[in-house]
C-alpha cells in the first residue's frame, strides 16, 4: 500500500465540478463580469492594504490585530482510492484563510485585523513547541487539525496559558467526554453526530436493517461503534457485522478492477437479510469499492455511498453558493468538510470581536464559551456551543458524492432543548467533568 | 437549472385567459418563482393569479419603476437585471449588475436603481434610463437588504455574513456608519417618516430597529412562539403600513407572520401562513398584505385591518420576492 505524506500527495487535483461551473456560466453568460472566471480582482482592499489605508488617516483609530494559529499535524496515511478524494496540499487550511477575508472584510469596518500563522510539523513535539512559543509571545487562539494524542498533549502544554484551541479535525467522542479539556472547543463534528444524522435519516426511510461492514483500522472501529450507538438510539437493528481485512492494494494500477468485481459480491455474500450496508472505512481504503458491487442490491452509506459530513462542495442552500464561490476563488477548488470546520473554527474567533468590539482574548474566549455565542455557518440555523463539552452543535448534511439528500436532525426527532442536540452525545449522557456548567 | 418553460409555462396557460381588469380597488401583484424561472400575476381583488410568463434564470428580488410601467427582476442566475412591461409582460431591456444580483432598491427620484450583488461585496449603482453601471459602493461580505430614506439621501445596505447594516450617502455613494446587527441580516426598511430604520436578521432570529438619525439602536425585537423552537424563528422580509403605526415581519420556517406595534415594539400577534415565509408586500392602500411562502409554493394574503390570514394563492416554486402595482 503507498504509504505517502499527506502533505505531498496533494497535487491540486483537477476539480471538474469547478471548471463544468465556470465554464457553463462563462459559456452561456457573455456579458458575465470576466472577474469571475479569471482571477478575481478584489471586490474589497485586502486587509493589509485596509490596514495601510487606515494607518495613513490620521484620525483613523487604532487597528486590534488577532493573530491565530493553525497547527497541523503531518500524518503519514494512505492515499485514499479515488483520485477525487487526494487531499490538496492546503487542507483545511484553505478553509481558514477563507474565515481570515471574511473576519477582515467584517473587521475594516471594527478596525479589527485578523491573521492567520500556519504552524505545519510531523513531530508532535516540535509542532506543540512551535505553538506554545507562539502563545507565549502573545497568540491566544489555536486552532488544530491532529491526533487526539497530540491534541491534548497540546492543550495540556497551554494550559494556565489562556489560549482557546479549537479542534477541527478529530471526530473523537473521547475528546469531548472522558479526555475533554475546558480549553478546548470543538467544531469538527463528532462521530456519534455523524453517525446519529445518518441514523435518522434511514430510519425515516425505514431501512432499519443493517449490514455493518468496518475496516480494521483503530477509526474504524471507533466509526463502528457511533454507528451500533446510534441504531441502538433510534430503532434500527445491525443484522451482522463483518470486517474487512483484504489489503486493498495500491489504489492505482492498471487494472484492478476486475478483481474487486469478483472480491465483493463474495465478501458480501450470505448476509441476513439487510436494507442498507452500513460501511466504516474513514481512510476510504475500501469502502468506495461496495457501492454498486455487493451481493444483494442493496444501498450503501456510512464512509462511503450516502455520507453523513459537516460540508459539501455542492450545497447552495442558506446562500451556501456565493460562500463556495468564495472558497473556489481563493483555493481554485471545492471545499471539503475539515475546510468548512477550519473556517468555522477562524469565524468564531470573528463573531466574537464584532460582537465584543474587542480584540481582547480576555473579553473573546469568555464570551465564545458564554451563553449568548452564536454564529450563522451557512447551515440555515445559528451555531451554537454545547456548553458540557465544548461542540459546536450544527446540522449535519447527508449527501451523495454529488447532491445533498438530506439534512438532519429530521422532522419528527424533538428535543427539549435543541434538535440539534439530538445529534451526538446529548447533556444528561456526558462524561466530561472538566466543563463545569 | 434550466427549466425555461416546462412547469411555467403550464401553469400559465391554465390562467392565461384571463387578463387584468382596471378597477379602483383590484391592484395587481407580481411574485418572483425562484424555482420556476417564472412571475406569476395575482389580481389582489379576485384574489387569483391571472397569469404566469417566463422570466430569467433564478428570479429573486422584484421592484416597479416608479411610473409603474416597469417590472425590475433581479435574475440571480443569469446576474442580470430584468425589466418587464407590466401590462404586457414583454421583456423590455436588461440592466446590468454584479455577480448574482438578489434585492435592490430605487431611488424616490425613479433613478438611479441600487443593486445588492451577493457574490462580490459590493452594490451596483444603475442608471435604469441608460442602462449604463454609474458606481460601485463597496461594502460586507454577501449583500443583501436594501432600504431607502424617505428623503433618498441614504441608502442602506445590509451584509449578510458581516452582520452589518452600511448606511450609505447616495450624492457621494460612500459609506458614512456601519452598524452591527444580528447574525446573517436580511431585509432593511425605513418607516415611512423616516424616523425608523427595521433590520431583520434571518439567524440570530431578531429585528433590530434603528434611529437613523444617530444610527443608535432604539430596540431590538425578539421573538417567542409556543412550539416553534427558536432556531426555527428566522426574521427575514419587513413591511410597515402606510401609517407608520403597524409592522410586519415574515419568519421564515416558523411560518408565521409577527404583527408588531411601531411605538411600543410589542409583538401583537403572530399569523400563521404558508412554510418558510421570506418576503411581503402591501397594496398600495395598506389593506392587504401578501407574504410569499417558498416551501409550499403559495401566497398568503392578510387583511391588515382584521389581521386575518384570508386566502393562500397557489404560485409557481418557491415564491420568492413580492411587488404590488397600483393599478
Amino acid at each position: 500500500m503507498a504509504i505517502r505524506k499527506a502533505s505531498r500527495g496533494g497535487v491540486p487535483i483537477s476539480d471538474f465540478k469547478h471548471r463544468a461551473l465556470v465554464a457553463a456560466l462563462a459559456g452561456a453568460l457573455a456579458f458575465l463580469t470576466p472577474a469571475y472566471a479569471e482571477e478575481p480582482a478584489p471586490a474589497t482592499p485586502p486587509p493589509a492594504a485596509a490596514a495601510a489605508a487606515a494607518k495613513q488617516d490620521a484620525e483613523a483609530p487604532k487597528v486590534a490585530m488577532v493573530p491565530i494559529i493553525l497547527a497541523r499535524e503531518l500524518r503519514d496515511e494512505p492515499l485514499p482510492l479515488s483520485l477525487l478524494d487526494l487531499p490538496p496540499k492546503d487542507l483545511g487550511i484553505a478553509g481558514a484563510k477563507l474565515a481570515i477575508t471574511d473576519n477582515n472584510t467584517t473587521g475594516r469596518f471594527m478596525n479589527q485585523e485578523f491573521k492567520l500563522e500556519p504552524i505545519e510539523e510531523s513531530d508532535p513535539a516540535k509542532l506543540i513547541q512551535d505553538v506554545v512559543q507562539k502563545v507565549d509571545e502573545g497568540a491566544h487562539f489555536v486552532i488544530v487539525d491532529a491526533t487526539p494524542d497530540t491534541l491534548l498533549k497540546l492543550a495540556d502544554a497551554l494550559k494556565g496559558k489562556e489560549a482557546l484551541v479549537i479542534n477541527y479535525g478529530a471526530p473523537d467522542d473521547s475528546l469531548r467526554e472522558e479526555n475533554c479539556r475546558p480549553q478546548i472547543v470543538h467544531t469538527a463534528p463528532t462521530r456519534t453526530m455523524l453517525a446519529d444524522a445518518l441514523a435518522q435519516y434511514l430510519v425515516w426511510k425505514k431501512w432499519n436493517r443493517w449490514l455493518l461492514v468496518l475496516g480494521p483500522t483503530e477509526q474504524d472501529k471507533l466509526y463502528a461503534e457511533a454507528l451500533r450507538r446510534a441504531a441502538k438510539r433510534f430503532g434500527a437493528k445491525i443484522v451482522e457485522e463483518r470486517v474487512f481485512t483484504y489489503d486493498s492494494g495500491n489504489r492505482r494500477s492498471d487494472g484492478g478492477f476486475e478483481q474487486v468485481q469478483q472480491q465483493i459480491p463474495t465478501f458480501t455474500q450470505n448476509a441476513p437479510d439487510y436494507d442498507v450496508l452500513v460501511v466504516a472505512d474513514e481512510g476510504n481504503l475500501f469502502g468506495e469499492y461496495l457501492p454498486y458491487r455487493t451481493w444483494d442490491a442493496r444501498p450503501v452509506a456510512g464512509t462511503a455511498g450516502l455520507v453523513p459530513q459537516s460540508w459539501h462542495p455542492a450545497i447552495e442552500l442558506w446562500g451556501g453558493t456565493q460562500f463556495q464561490n468564495r472558497f473556489k476563488r481563493l483555493a481554485d477548488r471545492t471545499m471539503r468538510p475539515i475546510d468548512y470546520n477550519a473556517w468555522l473554527a477562524v469565524r468564531m474567533v470573528g463573531e466574537a470581536a464584532s460582537r465584543t468590539k474587542s480584540g481582547d482574548y480576555k473579553q473573546l474566549i469568555p464570551y465564545i464559551k458564554g451563553p449568548n455565542f452564536d454564529v450563522a455557518g451557512f447551515k440555515g440555523v445559528g451555531l451554537s456551543l454545547r456548553n458540557w463539552n465544548g461542540q459546536v452543535r450544527q446540522p449535519i448534511l447527508v449527501t451523495t458524492p454529488k447532491m445533498l439528500v438530506t439534512v438532519s436532525p429530521q422532522q419528527g426527532f424533538l428535543h427539549q432543548v435543541s434538535e440539534l442536540d439530538t445529534l451526538g452525545v446529548d447533556k444528561p449522557e456526558t462524561k466530561c467533568k472538566a466543563y463545569t456548567q | 437549472m434550466h427549466f425555461k418553460v416546462g412547469i411555467a409555462a403550464l401553469l400559465g396557460i391554465a390562467s392565461a385567459l384571463a387578463l387584468p381588469v382596471p378597477s379602483a380597488l383590484a391592484y395587481t401583484a407580481f411574485v418572483t418563482n425562484e424555482k420556476d424561472n417564472s412571475v406569476s400575476v395575482i389580481d389582489t381583488e379576485k384574489l387569483e393569479v391571472i397569469k404566469t410568463f417566463s422570466v430569467g434564470q433564478r428570479p429573486r428580488g422584484v421592484i416597479l419603476s416608479n411610473d409603474g410601467k416597469w417590472l425590475i427582476i433581479c435574475t440571480s442566475d443569469d446576474n442580470i437585471i430584468q425589466v418587464y412591461d407590466t401590462k404586457t409582460y414583454e421583456l423590455i431591456k436588461t440592466l446590468p449588475s454584479g455577480p448574482d444580483p438578489e434585492l435592490l432598491i430605487l431611488h424616490p427620484s425613479g433613478n438611479p436603481l441600487y443593486v445588492a450583488n451577493e457574490d462580490d461585496n459590493l452594490v451596483t449603482v444603475v442608471d435604469i434610463q441608460s442602462g449604463k453601471i454609474i458606481g460601485d459602493i463597496p461594502v460586507g461580505v454577501e449583500p443583501e437588504g436594501m432600504g431607502m430614506s424617505p428623503d433618498g439621501k441614504v441608502l442602506v445596505n445590509t451584509s449578510e455574513t458581516t452582520n452589518m447594516a452600511h448606511f450609505i450617502d447616495t450624492t457621494t455613494h460612500k459609506t458614512f456608519d456601519n452598524v452591527l446587527v444580528d447574525s446573517r441580516p436580511r431585509v432593511a426598511i425605513f418607516n415611512p417618516a423616516g424616523t425608523q430604520l427595521w433590520v431583520s436578521s434571518e439567524i440570530g432570529g431578531t429585528v433590530t430597529v434603528l434611529n437613523p438619525a444617530d444610527r443608535k439602536i432604539l430596540k431590538k425585537i425578539s421573538f417567542e412562539i409556543p412550539g416553534v423552537t427558536k432556531e426555527a424563528i428566522q426574521p427575514v422580509g419587513v413591511r410597515i403600513t402606510p401609517d407608520g403605526k403597524t409592522a410586519f415581519v415574515a419568519l421564515g420556517p416558523a411560518n408565521r407572520v409577527a404583527v408588531i406595534d411601531t411605538e411600543t415594539f410589542e409583538v401583537k400577534k403572530y399569523l400563521l401562513v404558508g412554510q418558510r415565509v421570506w418576503q411581503l408586500a402591501l397594496t398600495p392602500d395598506g389593506k392587504k398584505l401578501l407574504t410569499t411562502n417558498g416551501a409550499s409554493n403559495d401566497v398568503s394574503v392578510i387583511d391588515v385591518e382584521a389581521l386575518k390570514v384570508v386566502k393562500s394563492i397557489r404560485t409557481g416554486r418557491y415564491p420568492w420576492g413580492v411587488v404590488v402595482a397600483p393599478f
